[in-house]
């Protein structure tokens, strides 16, 4: 049956160093029910884009980066959100262990994980993506609540699968000390949690909006300085790596 | 025999037989351990090579040459001893007697000395002119020889960069010898096989072999004269780990005054002195400051060789490189790795010292060397830029594990091959060539079989690939041919004596050939197979442009459908290349590599079916087309590993630019991220690669602004260059090429 799942596929990078440990290929899948205002990846929305691919079209592709991983190494699907397709990821997620490839899944964490028993049953790591630490930024910027992260992370917790905290830090939203230390006080709850990433707000994308023909909400805002995130990131202790 | 100064080491058939591999194998030590250990620069280091920058600033100034001396032909002893600071110098020898002076060398043709001279504003003594004139030249030699069709081929540019008119370079001498043995002993074994030849018959080979081994044997004379005159007995071994270094440098200080080739390499010397680098600190005699100290002023003097070129010749091969080409590491036969300390202090020359394009450090890369050195390489890779990597795992069981690379990517075992030089031909205007049925739109030269221009509306993939399949044939056997007329009066008029003397007798001879524009070519034929080409003709009816309807597969995405096509077409032409014999039974090799020359070849090449425009850079070397590749960096590495080095046994270059961003995030995952990649290249058998760690603003900044930058080195194809000594053409294309980027 393996053959026959399909999902849609916006992307791949064969060398990915950013998400996930080691050198990790990356499949961005198609999707995305968020519209976050920092998002990079607006053409990843919507649900009817991309390509069609198989679940084992997707692994023989990773498959042949695989002398590249090393020891950390792997796959990663990222997106979009990968869990808006979670049979077709659970099925690339199966057949790289079948063949012995680590799985790392980059999500926003706003899915129901009562939903995504099989995908997470696979997953090796969780990059977890907590965009705020306030109900109110929540509701404004990403039109969730905080309260489906926090909920999927508890079940992350339950299932003991290793996981990585990031945020992007974006300028006078969430680049400040208490933000931090509340972003911190949610990975130490969480003994499942080992390593918490900040990543700067990047405007790079601005150009695929603009082919988009649509506005980039975050566009006025400028990129966080370089000192302001080394500042931020001596607050997160043994959970900077 | 026993020597004195052989005391310590471990003896074996190296004593009775010139055997360097032996001594080695017998007498290093590997070291597995990380850099932790090695020594920066000394205070007399760093006053050194402050004299050195100021000479290298001021040649910039100059124009690039410093001064020439017009009136010396240069050779072993033509000049009287020159020094940066003699009171301050470990290591001695210049190639004249002023460093950065240049001198002249007309053995390979008159033609391009006197141009040379001429563009940095000298002329050519009346008295060199004089000596040269009843004197015939490999430049002369070769053009009396050559047919009409050679001479067309070259004036087209479907075969350039032939060494036809200077040395011819890519041999390396075994310079270790010098120091292991000392002068006096490699002369009586020249003489003993000069003895052994009188008993054979005496045909054309054996009577050139026999003259030949009176030139070697002469010029090992030269090369004893030549270090006496900076005060050095150089006839007998090496007694300690100074004179081994120096010993070495005499060996190829001779033979850079005696030949202007393209590649002048080093070899693999870094182990070999690290066995008597070792000696000395056990008895005390030198420390890790000392013993860097004596590495850097090593690679002090190898920064400082140069050769005079023509601007014609600098078009080609960018940023007055030298090759001296150095190998570091690699793993032995017996499973131990030939890393030792001295690897280390080799590489280490880049912080020392600063990073430099000059020497070429190559490390032979394999997944069993030890991980601190592994580890070592990626460190200097991302800080410098000035490293490149080949696979020993893929050598290893070809050349044995005392090989060398001869300039950026052609491997012989030292001492016992060496390779005849082909430069390359120019694939893309092959199959423009064979479209327009034996023109070449660029030039206006009628050249090759003729046929009709190709007819219709849509370009059909198979009557292209039977065309290409004749052209190829007619091209292989012109280049073969004329390949053995550059190389018979090299030979005869320019042979590299002192080189020589530093080889086998019985020597191994390789002739190797090369083609550009690989990757266009593949693109090309991609699209006339998977989209469809429509020709469009010039008033004449000749094909000069292509309109293209759909995508096709291309390149650097690890797709088979193209990449399958690249490595097939590099088959097909060294089945072809192998058809015609070639001088001295040479072994045909072939390569893909281009050096800074794919700007050129893409000026004097059309529009091709890919898409590139008339007059574009072609890719270097092996590379994918600019931003063609659409999966990332990996997938670029694949499709380029899937050439086989069967088929290229003279190299596949291939040249990885990548953001320090999208190599990780810290520093140390950087390194290991690196470490890991070319674990994975080179374990599909790939076979070499070329590691920029930078952003293309930083180039575009030294682009504006060079003198804010000057010592950026940037490895291009094969070799590194100093970015500010690469024309603004080359600079630009330097710029356009993929950078693998975070996303």
């Amino acid at each position: 049956m393996g053959q026959t799942i399909t999902g849609r596929v916006h992307s791949f990078q064969s060398l990915g160093t950013l998400d996930g440990p080691g050198v990790r290929f990356v499949a961005f899948l198609q999707g995305c029910p968020l519209r976050c205002g920092c998002c990079h990846n607006p053409d990843t929305w919507d649900v009817s884009g991309g390509s069609e691919y198989t679940a084992q079209d997707v692994v023989n592709r990773a498959l042949r980066c695989r002398s590249y991983f090393g020891s950390e190494g792997g796959l990663t699907l990222s997106g979009g959100e990968p869990l808006l397709q979670q049979d077709f990821a659970a099925e690339v997620f199966r057949l790289c262990h079948e063949s012995g490839v680590n799985t790392c899944l980059d999500t926003s964490g706003c899915i129901a994980p009562e939903l995504c028993g099989p995908v997470l049953q696979e997953t090796d790591r969780v990059l977890l993506d907590i965009k705020y630490t306030s109900e109110e930024m929540y509701l404004q910027h990403v039109g969730c609540s905080l309260e489906k992260p926090l909920r999927f992370l508890e079940a992350l917790q339950l299932k003991q699968i290793p996981v990585t905290l990031r945020q992007v830090i974006i300028p006078g939203l969430n680049d400040n000390e208490e933000n931090t230390a509340a972003l911190l006080a949610i990975a130490k709850a969480h003994p499942c949690v080992d390593k918490v990433e900040l990543l700067p707000f990047r405007k790079i994308c601005q150009t695929k909006y603009d082919m988009m023909k649509i506005p980039f909400p975050f566009g006025g805002i400028p990129e966080p300085e370089q000192q302001k995130m080394e500042l931020l990131r001596k607050l997160l202790e043994g959970y900077g790596g | 025999m026993e020597q004195n100064n052989w005391n310590g080491f471990v003896g074996g058939d190296w004593q009775n037989e010139i055997n360097v591999r032996d001594f080695i194998q017998r007498n290093y030590r590997e070291y597995t351990g990380d850099g932790a250990f090695l020594a920066g620069a000394t205070p007399r280091t760093d006053a050194l090579m402050k004299k050195v920058q100021s000479l290298f600033t001021l040649e910039r100034q100059y124009g690039g040459v410093l001064d020439i001396d017009t009136a010396t032909v240069s050779s072993l002893t033509s000049y009287s001893p020159g020094y940066i600071d003699k009171e301050n110098e470990i290591i001695v020898g210049l190639q004249t007697n002023r460093p950065l002076k240049r001198g002249v060398n007309p053995f390979g043709g008159m033609r391009m000395v006197r141009q040379a001279c001429e563009a940095y504003g000298y002329k050519l003594s009346a008295k060199v002119e004089e000596e040269f004139r009843f004197r015939t030249t490999h430049n002369d030699g070769v053009f009396r020889a050559y047919t009409d069709e050679m001479r067309q081929a070259r004036k087209c540019h479907v075969i350039t960069g032939l060494p036809d008119a200077y040395g011819r370079g890519r041999i390396i001498g075994d310079y270790r010898r010098v120091a292991l043995y000392g002068v006096d002993r490699l002369i009586e074994e020249k003489k003993k096989d000069k003895a052994r030849l009188a008993d054979a018959a005496f045909d054309t080979e054996q009577i050139r072999q026999d003259e030949e081994l009176y030139q070697q044997i002469a010029f090992l004379g030269y090369l004893k004269e030549m270090a006496a005159m900076y005060g050095y007995d150089i006839s007998k071994p090496a007694a300690n780990a100074r004179e081994a270094v120096q010993w070495t440098y005499f060996a190829y200080l001779g033979a850079i005054k005696e030949q202007n080739g393209a590649a002048m390499s080093l070899g693999r010397v870094s182990t070999f002195f690290d066995i008597y680098i070792e000696r000395d600190i056990q008895l005390g005699l030198l420390t890790e400051e000392t013993a860097q100290e004596l590495m850097d002023d090593f690679v002090i003097k190898l920064r400082m060789a140069r050769h005079l070129r023509t601007p014609e010749y600098n078009e080609l091969f960018g940023g007055d490189p030298m090759w001296i080409t150095e190998a570091v590491g690699g793993m032995g036969e017996d499973g131990r790795s030939l890393v030792t300390k001295s690897s280390f202090r080799m590489l280490n020359t880049l912080y020392t010292l600063g990073s430099s394009p000059e020497p070429n450090l190559t490390v032979l890369w394999s997944g069993k060397l030890p991980e601190g050195f592994k580890k070592f390489c990626a460190k200097v890779s991302i800080d410098t830029d000035s490293i490149q990597y080949e696979n020993d795992d893929l050598m290893r069981p070809i050349y044995g594990d005392d090989y060398a690379i001869a300039c950026c990517v052609s491997a012989m075992k030292v001492g016992k091959q060496m390779q005849f030089f082909g430069a390359r031909c120019n694939l893309a205007k092959l199959l423009l060539i064979a479209i327009n049925g034996g023109f070449d739109t660029s030039s206006g030269m009628a050249i090759g079989p003729k046929m009709d221009v190709m007819q219709g509306d849509t370009l059909s993939f198979d009557e292209v690939m039977g065309r290409m399949e004749t052209y190829m044939a007619w091209l292989s056997h012109l280049y073969v041919n004329t390949m053995n007329v550059i190389h018979y009066m090299h030979d005869k008029y320019a042979y590299e004596k002192t080189q020589m003397a530093l080889h086998d007798t019985n020597v191994e001879r390789f002739m190797a050939f090369g083609v550009a524009g690989l990757s266009v070519v593949a693109d090309s034929l991609s699209a006339i197979k998977y989209a469809k080409v429509h020709p469009v003709r010039n008033s004449e009816g000749y094909i000069v442009d292509f309109t293209t309807e759909g995508d096709f597969p291309k390149f650097g995405n690890d797709d088979d459908r193209v990449d399958l096509m690249a490595k097939d077409l590099t088959h097909r032409m060294i089945t072809e290349l192998r058809k015609t014999p070639a001088y001295r039974n040479a072994i045909h090799t072939l390569s893909v590599l281009t050096i800074t020359s794919n700007v050129m070849y893409g000026k004097n090449t059309g529009a091709t079916p890919d898409g590139r425009g008339n007059g574009q850079p072609f890719a270097p070397g092996a590379n994918p087309m600019h931003n063609r590749e659409e999966n990332g960096a990996l997938a670029s590495l694949n499709s380029v590993a899937k050439i086989s080095y069967d088929d290229c046994r003279d190299g596949i270059s291939n040249t990885f630019s990548i953001t320090p961003e999208a190599l990780g995030r810290t520093f140390e995952e950087r390194q290991g991220n690196l470490v890991n990649i070319l674990d994975g290249y080179f374990a599909q058998m790939a076979h070499h690669i070329n590691v920029n760690v930078l952003n293309r603003e930083t180039l575009m900044d030294a682009y504006e602004n060079p003198e804010a930058y000057p010592n950026l080195t940037i490895r291009v194809s094969g070799y590194a260059v100093n970015f500010n000594k690469l024309s603004r053409e080359q600079q630009r294309e330097v710029i356009s090429r993929t950078f693998h980027e975070a996303v």
